[in-house]
């Protein structure tokens, strides 16, 4: 574990921002990405087994597995003072190729099927994580994101990391009246913001399906129309024919038109609602983090208080153990809130842009097409 | 585009032309059953129809025979005929000769100025000039009364220039078993003689029983709507033909403020089940009659209609899920639009909370576009595709009835031949004195029988004709009607396009302003 770290500039040997999920390849119920990241120039290489291609750039394969690896290593950092304050990018669900309804629902979006999104996710993934100043410290990334040979495979001990199964117990800590004003708010914002986040995206994800079925109707109805085309050498027969056959065409205008809409939909706005989501996510569970924390070292004081003096030192030291490892997390965890407001409101304010300049270009087209389709009917003997 | 393309000639080969000295083309008075016009082709023998209720004699005898100085028997396809209906400017519409007895102006219409030629071929040519100009339009559904006796009365407007009628503009009040009724009337003289009366729109128990009841929701104002919407559309199809334009059925529905109740529509009345009898029977004779067809282009045209029919119900269903789901995805973008609108009021972040309740908005208003949207996709299409399914089902019909009328002159000719061959018989008898007696009587119902099956005939020709003018004029409609739904179509696409450039254009400063 490198420990040089004073400056806050990433150590990793590879632009962070510039990371790109290319390809995604699929084999039965394998995914493998293929990740391609440039090399910066200003830091040494390494090692020299790590590939390099001529261009200054990293080809490598990942399978979801691998991605998971890498979230492991990061998770199990327990010598990082403060880590648990950390909200920890976060990475998509794994998709299924006959998924469960609960996996369905968690993937979201995402579980559309569409590949570009999902590679944009583990895109993002990848970028937040080379961005995080103390998260990219870790060996793990480089070697993930450089490493001709795919990471070891080993499974890591399980940690409290791990997504937090609300157990009852859990349950009742996440209600425990917090000490810091700061924290509080915090905590009452993000509850609210979850849940009005994930509801946003569910809403958006209807929407988009339902585009996507208008389009297979337009589709259907495009060549059905096709059947009423009659052979014959009758001027209304062929007349009628020519309608027919203008009509489908319109028709397929119409589903072009959907299917883009509901593309826009998906690689905008919908990737942005859903990466806010798993983001507030993470934010709730760096905090609930926290929040045990502090009901830990409540309960250590009071053991301190109430112990007798043959356990008072001891209890001491533990009090004293857990108060500076919450003022760790809460010194991390302050920060990170403080990055995280900018970051989500500037991917937000992306994602809005970008969706509203392609449905605006996407209904510019469209309006040109159906004017077109316009003029040769009424231009139509 | 040639609009006014005559048909061919049409080619039987079992169809003889009349010759000078045979019978009238349009027999006088004696020759037929009813006492009442002079020239009722077709329509019946009454006695032995079975197609539905008795037909009104609004035929009466007219000194101002149309047909006065038609004294030459002209056949249905003489040269001269063929001349009368190139003549002159080509009106909007296909002229289609029909039957004289339509024409007979009603007592008390005051238009007998229109009926003074000679011809209604050139009649026709007259209302050349006064082109077809009316535009019909159902509105303002009222409730009357309360309870599972309330109806609801719909205005019918209607704005002419023709002189066909005594106004220009003016209104009525009629609900719904009123256009029942008058469907039923126009069925009952037109379809079996071979034109393609558009279809009533269907009754619904379900939807009327929530109006009746009271129910001021959503779906019952759609079922209104749409009904409206049905009924606007079957009254232009039907004066957008020539013959029902004119027929005084229609006129009295359009113009006068009474209107005769119509009785025998109701679902459940005697009449309704005597309806349903009859259609069955006739489904079973439809089974058993063995046409010879003669005649390959009936033959091709049926097949051609069977498939339309196919292939119209399922684009019918196909349009009917798009609607199904633009109105999901309506209800959807509302959604999201109240969660993004929750976003924004959470959010602390000022800019972003302002562009949170922008997109809110934003979203309401696409919403609102979808609805739109689905109401062009339902009102345009599925109900054009709708319309045209159940003409279809009127066209079908038409070609039954011609099946009928081919049976029944069939039916005479065996039983003239069997007459024959009793005829025959006789002659071999040994019974002297009843012999004359019975030779008489024979003599009788031989000659009796022949005017049936000279009738038959020309009834088959008459409606083989008259069908191929009505399909020629359905397959332009056709033509028409869909290119003009698909343009209004096309525009409500482009609207929705334009509006929605307007909303995003004005949103994406706000998502600029974020930071």
């Amino acid at each position: 574990m490198m420990e040089e770290a004073k400056d806050e500039a990433s150590v990793l040997s590879v632009h962070g921002d510039d990371i790109k999920v290319t390809e995604v390849l699929k084999d039965g119920d394998t995914l493998t990405f293929l990740i391609i990241s440039k090399k910066d120039r200003h830091k040494p290489v390494v090692s020299p087994v790590f590939q390099l291609s001529g261009t200054g750039e990293y080809h490598v394969d990942r399978t979801y597995d691998d991605f998971e690896w890498l979230q492991q290593h990061l998770f199990a950092q327990e010598d990082v003072p403060g880590i648990q304050g950390v909200i920890f990018p976060p990475l998509p669900a794994k998709p299924q190729v006959n998924a469960s309804a609960k996996t369905m629902k968690q993937l979201g979006i995402l579980g559309l099927g569409e590949w570009q999104p999902y590679c944009k996710a583990m895109e993002t993934f990848l970028r937040q994580v080379a961005a995080h100043s103390v998260l990219c410290r870790n060996k793990a990334v480089e070697v993930f994101l450089t490493s001709s040979a795919p990471p070891g495979r080993q499974k890591i001990r399980k940690n409290i990391f791990n997504r937090l199964s609300q157990a009852v117990e859990e349950m009742r800590k996440e209600g425990h009246k917090d000490v810091d004003e700061f924290f509080q708010t915090e905590r009452d914002r993000n509850l609210v913001l979850t849940s009005c986040t994930k509801t946003a995206a569910e809403k958006f994800l209807d929407m988009v399906l339902t585009e996507q079925k208008i389009a297979v109707a337009c589709g259907h109805f495009s060549a059905a129309l096709h059947l009423l085309v009659e052979p014959g050498e009758d001027a209304d027969k062929q007349a009628f024919s020519r309608v027919c056959v203008k009509l489908s065409e319109v028709f397929e205008s119409m589903k072009k038109n959907m299917t883009s809409v509901a593309e826009n939909n998906m690689s905008t706005l919908g990737l942005g609602l859903d990466l806010e989501s798993r983001h507030q996510e993470a934010e709730k569970e760096m905090l609930f983090r926290r929040t045990c924390k502090l009901v830990e070292l409540e309960s250590t004081k009071r053991n301190a208080e109430k112990a007798k003096p043959v356990k008072k030192l001891a209890m001491e030291e533990v009090k004293k153990a857990a108060e500076t490892e919450f003022e760790h997390i809460c010194r991390v965890a302050k920060q990170e809130i403080t990055r995280f407001e900018k970051v989500r409101v500037e991917m937000l304010q992306q994602a809005l842009v970008q969706w509203c300049e392609k449905q605006l270009l996407t209904a510019k087209e469209s309006a040109d097409q159906f004017n077109k389709h316009l003029q040769v009917f009424g231009g139509m003997a | 585009m040639a609009d006014t393309a005559r048909d061919p000639p049409p080619e039987h080969t079992d169809f003889h032309e009349l010759e000078d000295g045979e019978e009238d083309l349009f027999p006088e008075p004696t020759a037929t059953e009813e006492e009442s016009q002079p020239a009722s082709l077709p329509a019946e023998d009454i006695s032995t129809n079975s197609n539905g209720p008795k037909q009104d004699s609004l035929f009466d005898d007219d000194p101002e025979d149309l047909f006065a100085e038609a004294t030459e028997e002209v056949s249905l396809d003489s040269p001269e005929r063929d001349v009368l209906l190139s003549d002159g400017p080509s009106p909007a519409i296909t002229p289609i000769t029909p039957p004289t007895s339509v024409i007979t102006p009603r007592i008390g219409h005051a238009h007998d100025d229109m009926f003074t030629r000679s011809s209604f071929d050139e009649i026709e040519e007259e209302e050349g000039g006064d082109s077809f100009d009316i535009h019909i339009s159902v509105s303002d559904p009222e409730k009357v009364g309360d309870g599972m006796n309330a109806y609801m009365a719909y205005k019918v407007t209607t704005k002419t220039s023709m002189s066909l009628f005594k106004c220009s503009d003016f209104s009525v009040k009629r609900r719904f078993s009123d256009f029942l009724g008058l469907h039923s009337k126009l069925a009952s003289k037109y379809l079996h003689i071979g034109y393609i009366v558009p279809p009533a729109p269907e009754k619904s128990i379900v939807g009327m029983t929530k109006v009746k009841v009271g129910k001021e929701d959503q779906s019952s104002n759609e079922f209104v709507e749409k009904r409206r919407s049905a009924l606007e559309r079957y009254l232009m199809r039907t004066v957008k033909h020539p013959i029902l334009l004119k027929d005084p059925d229609v006129l009295q529905f359009l113009e006068s403020s009474e209107l005769p109740r119509a009785v025998s529509t109701q679902a459940l009345s005697s009449a309704g089940l005597l309806r349903m009898v009859n259609k069955a029977a006739d489904a079973v004779n439809k089974m058993t009659i063995k046409m010879n067809e003669s005649d390959a282009w009936f033959e091709e045209k049926q097949q051609h209609f069977e498939n339309l029919d196919v292939q119209l119900r399922k684009l019918h269903t196909s349009v009917e899920s798009l609607v199904c789901h633009r109105k999901e995805l309506s209800v959807n973008t509302a959604q999201f639009a109240k969660s993004a609108a929750m976003l924004g009021n959470s959010e602390d972040h000022t800019a972003l909370s302002r562009a949170l309740s922008q997109l809110a908005e934003v979203e309401e208003k696409i919403d609102q576009l979808h609805q739109d949207q689905a109401n062009a996709d339902f009102y345009l299409f599925s109900e054009l595709l709708g319309d045209y399914v159940r003409l279809i089902t009127a066209v079908k019909g038409v070609f039954d009835h011609r099946m009928k009328t081919w049976q029944k002159w069939q039916d005479s000719q065996m039983l003239l031949q069997k007459k024959r061959e009793a005829e025959a018989k006789l002659q071999f008898t040994n019974k002297p004195d009843k012999l004359q007696q019975a030779k008489d009587e024979i003599k009788e119902e031989i000659e009796e029988l022949e005017g049936k099956v000279q009738q038959g005939e020309r009834d088959f020709e008459q409606i083989s004709k008259i069908i191929r003018k009505e399909v020629s004029r359905f397959e332009k409609e056709r033509v028409k009607d869909f290119k003009s739904i698909i343009i209004k179509y096309l525009e409500s696409l482009v609207q929705t396009q334009q509006q929605l450039i307007k909303y995003w254009e004005a949103f994406l400063p706000e998502a600029k302003a974020i930071s």
